[in-house]
């Protein structure tokens, strides 16, 4: 019946796909409606909504929900601006990896959640210093990520345009760019993903709005049904921006995959 | 005068991990005579690539030196145009982008690149996939736009380096009447390394037997099969002498090979 790597139909992969949803969501209905566990550390399925719809209505949190994602790519916006033209000028030219390389890779390990302190000394507790908390977590992802796969450029193909007369300047702009191009967006794409994470981390600490406010906010009232329906939100719009992300990079880059 | 002139060319490549260095050519004089074509032939390893990447710049010779109409080459350029044994087609450039890449890297008007582009891409017969990705190509087509793109620049010498190797046989006979086809109209001195026998002698007006590794001229044989050439000319019994006569050159080197592996 299961044979190993044999394709699942794709109707049946959308079923099967649903399906643990649903399961999840049973079993979740099953332990707080059941009474199986203790409502005040886990509301079940009906109060979350509920709860959810209520913060959307009366609390105005669709304010919070815009705010964080400005926040989100606000500071992600900024770190590829500043690591992608890093990453790649590392990737192409040796000695500036040979300069930069060992403290990026350091710079990579320092946790951004352990920065907030600083950042809110040095930059306050507005908005610049949120982004800079994602700024700080991306960026050196970024530039590490990128360098990698511009250093893995085809060799055979920048040896053809040499022959075909291209300058250095003319390999880095049209052969080494445009072929790592899309290595580059599906980067970004993911390191957006971890960006979602470092924002909440940001919005904890020192912040009197977003997604994450609204979660500590609620942790002290004990409103867990209002605390899932935060962590629920920010999944959907992590899938959402993923399935836009990838359908960008499907549009940009259709030599991909053709 | 000699269109191309390589004069005691050598390669060696430095030792690795406290070994020995390992010579890949000893060295190396040949003259090529304008609007020949030459195909270099030996067994794998026997530094006949080596040979071609240093003509193309692509290498430098470790002694020697290559000259090209009198003019030392010292890095890759547009007069030696390459077409390479893996797949090398730029794969976010349609094929008539690739064809046009070379035109375009110096400079030339757009209306020109594309007048030579339409022209080449008649040449190879590649009418109607002018729009198309080099991933919707087969292996063959590929290797027709490779060809495209480096005759576009109009170089002083064509260099292939294996090209039809990684294509299957039906393919790899149709694409030597191709190119030969080409060199009987347009006239163009041509450099082709292969290990395919057949195919040395089917394309060259000369044929160069490298030794095997170290690589050296083993033998220089003239090939007066008249033109146009056409495949049936494989069976015939003048074909068949020099096939026979290079057939047994090789296997002495490829014994040699087989043998300093072994040991």
């Amino acid at each position: 019946m299961l044979r190993p790597l044999h394709p699942v139909q794709p109707g049946t992969r959308t079923v099967l796909g649903i399906a643990f949803f649903m399961l999840f969501v049973a079993f979740w209905a099953w332990i707080t409606l059941g009474g199986h566990v203790n409502r005040i550390f886990l509301a079940d399925p009906l109060s979350m909504l509920k709860d959810g719809w209520r913060l959307l209505v009366e609390d105005r949190f669709w304010l919070d929900i815009l705010i964080t994602i400005w926040r989100v790519f606000g500071g992600f916006v900024l770190a590829s601006i500043v690591a992608v033209p890093i990453g790649i000028a590392m990737g192409a030219w040796k000695p500036v990896e040979a300069f930069l390389e060992p403290f990026v890779s350091f710079a990579r390990y320092l946790p951004a959640s352990a920065f907030i302190p600083l950042l809110i000394l040095w930059a306050g507790i507005g908005e610049f210093e949120k982004l800079l908390v994602i700024f700080v977590g991306s960026v050196f992802q970024i530039i590490l990520i990128v360098a990698v796969k511009v250093g893995a450029t085809r060799r055979d193909l920048v040896e053809a345009a040499y022959t075909l007369g291209a300058t250095d300047n003319g390999i880095v702009k049209r052969v080494i760019m445009p072929a790592n191009a899309p290595e580059i967006a599906e980067t970004l794409r993911l390191v957006l993903g971890w960006a979602w994470t470092y924002v909440i981390v940001a919005e904890l600490i020192g912040s009197s709005s977003g997604i994450g406010y609204m979660i500590i906010n609620s942790q002290s009232r004990l409103a867990t049904g209002q605390i899932i329906f935060g962590i629920i939100i920010i999944g959907l719009i992590g899938l959402l921006s993923d399935f836009a992300f990838k359908a960008l990079n499907r549009w940009l880059f259709p030599w991909s995959l053709a | 005068m000699s269109k191309l002139l390589i004069e005691g060319v050598s390669r060696t490549f430095a030792a690795v991990g406290g070994g020995q260095p390992v010579q890949a050519l000893q060295p190396v004089d040949l003259a090529v005579a304008a609007n020949d074509f030459i195909t270099i032939l030996g067994p794998s390893g026997c530094g006949k690539s080596t040979l071609l990447r240093i003509v193309a710049g692509l290498e430098a010779p470790s002694t020697g030196r290559v000259l090209l109409d009198g003019k030392a080459v010292t890095r890759p350029g547009p007069d030696r145009g390459m077409v390479f044994q893996s797949y090398t087609l730029f794969p976010w450039l349609t094929v008539a982008e690739n064809i046009g890449f070379g035109l375009r890297e110096q400079g030339r008007p757009e209306r020109e690149r594309n007048e030579i582009v339409a022209s080449y891409v008649d040449l190879v017969g590649l009418k109607g996939f002018e729009n198309h990705w080099p991933k919707q190509l087969s292996g063959g087509m590929q290797q027709r736009t490779a060809i495209a793109r480096a005759l576009a620049n109009d170089p002083a010498i064509l260099l292939l380096d294996e090209p039809f190797g990684a294509l299957d046989n039906q393919t790899r006979g149709l694409m030597q009447e191709l190119l030969l086809g080409i060199w009987e109209r347009r006239k163009k001195t041509v450099l082709f390394v292969t290990h395919d026998i057949e195919e040395a002698i089917f394309m060259a007006s000369r044929v160069i037997v490298m030794s095997a590794r170290p690589g050296r001229i083993k033998s220089d044989v003239q090939v007066d099969l008249p033109h146009p050439r056409h495949y049936t000319l494989k069976t015939s019994p003048e074909f068949s002498a020099l096939k026979a006569q290079l057939t047994e050159d090789i296997r002495i080197e490829a014994m040699r090979t087989a043998q300093t592996q072994s040991a």
